[in-house]
């Protein structure tokens, strides 16, 4: 049966385990952190491919651009933006945003593309929310709402969530909160964006 | 008992949530479709069958006065493992269970079946008392996830019935769950009486 609980065994069971445990859990960590790495920038890539301009039939980024692969970042009112730059023959049409606001569970983090001209939001993308499931989390699978935000004219559309058929953005059914958190990470990153222009323009005019 | 006695029992005799109600927090709160559930249920089921043969195989090393904090460390090391796998090789369910897969650790079936079983038998009956109590559960996840998804959002296993609007939202709520689980219960519980 069970060991003496004497100090003598209870410490160097107690030692034993944990010195067991971490070594296997070092070992795991280092097996799986290559994978873990190679899986979140490739959730990243495509997240930043799907937003910004792409080839008429979808198949990829526009041709003749190039996606500049170092992240640059931006602080708008204390916080920091990472933002990625698409490029033709080296001048920028379109920057894809990283934006994090507090959703209904907690963090939501979208990558926002934007064109250069400030008219149209290209597309949205969530790479990370903790949204209830069946509820606010639809903000990654409900057509209706996901595909307002492609292609948005912002000339024509308010960044407000409003009832059906106005000049607004339609809310999730039942997820209002998400819904708006949503369109405030979008509204953020659109003054990330200005800020990225009156940075470029500082730097045009010295 | 037999062999495939330890197996059967864990699903229906003593069957973790329509029976012995253990481990309700994950139960209801990641039940909202029935993949959700059965993911739910075969991350668990993956912890229990390894910390039952590990906690079995060292049980007799254990001093009683400190082998909760043992048995404890070795789940959390299980758990964290999974945690570590299934983030390398299947982010999308990472990206839905992620709050609730740490919460393992701290389910009472687990560290119940450690304490009940696991400590008292060889390893070969803790792996399949493990696996019996592990399939049950994840049987009663996908059942109740199954159900709340068909009342909640018309689909099933992500395929949504066709010709049809929106569900009744109740069900993928919170309130919906403790409903579905009550009358799943008295369902599960009339057929066992019966036998």
């Amino acid at each position: 049966m069970a060991a003496k609980s004497n100090l003598k065994n209870m410490v160097l069971c107690l030692f034993g385990t944990c010195l067991f445990c971490s070594a296997i859990l070092g070992g795991v960590y280092a097996l799986t952190k290559e994978p873990i790495d190679q899986t979140n920038a490739k959730i990243l890539q495509d997240a930043i491919g799907q937003v910004l301009l792409r080839n008429a039939d979808n198949s990829g980024i526009k041709e003749g651009t190039e996606i500049l692969t170092d992240v640059q970042t931006v602080v708008v009112a204390d916080k920091t933006y990472e933002y990625f730059t698409q490029v033709a023959d080296g001048q920028p049409v379109a920057y894809a945003i990283k934006s994090t606001v507090t959703g209904f569970g907690g963090p939501l983090t979208l990558m926002v593309g934007i064109s250069v001209d400030r008219k149209l939001i290209l597309n949205t993308s969530v790479l990370s929310h903790s949204e209830t499931p069946g509820l606010g989390a639809k903000c990654t699978s409900d057509e209706k709402f996901m595909s307002q935000w492609k292609g948005l004219d912002l000339s024509k559309t308010k960044l407000e969530v409003q009832k059906p058929n106005k000049d607004g953005i339609d809310a999730i059914t039942a997820s209002t909160i998400t819904s708006k958190a949503y369109t405030l990470a979008v509204s953020n990153a659109l003054a990330a964006f200005d800020q990225i222009n009156n940075v470029e323009q500082e730097v045009e005019n010295e | 008992m037999s062999k495939f006695g330890l197996v059967t029992k864990g699903l229906v005799k003593d069957n973790p949530t329509f029976v012995l109600l253990l481990g309700m927090c994950p139960t209801l709160a990641t039940t909202t479709s029935a993949m959700n559930g059965l993911s739910m249920g075969l991350a668990t089921l993956f912890v229990l069958v390894l910390s039952n043969m590990a906690i079995s195989a060292l049980a007799p090393a254990v001093p009683d006065k400190v082998h909760i904090p043992v048995y404890i460390v070795v789940i959390a090391t299980f758990v964290t493992v999974l945690q570590f796998l299934m983030q390398a090789f299947v982010p999308d369910i990472y990206a839905t269970l992620g709050l609730f897969i740490p919460l393992i650790v701290v389910n009472c079936i687990v560290l119940g079946r450690a304490e009940a079983f696991a400590n008292k038998n060889s390893v070969f009956d803790s792996a399949l008392d493990g696996l019996g109590v592990g399939l049950g559960f994840t049987c009663s996840l996908t059942v109740l996830g199954a159900v709340r998804e068909i009342l909640g959002s018309l689909s099933v296993f992500g395929w949504k019935i066709p010709g049809t609007g929106d569900g009744m939202l109740a069900f993928v709520m919170a309130p919906g769950a403790f409903l579905c689980l009550g009358y799943l219960m008295v369902l599960f519980n009339k057929f066992l009486a019966k036998k």
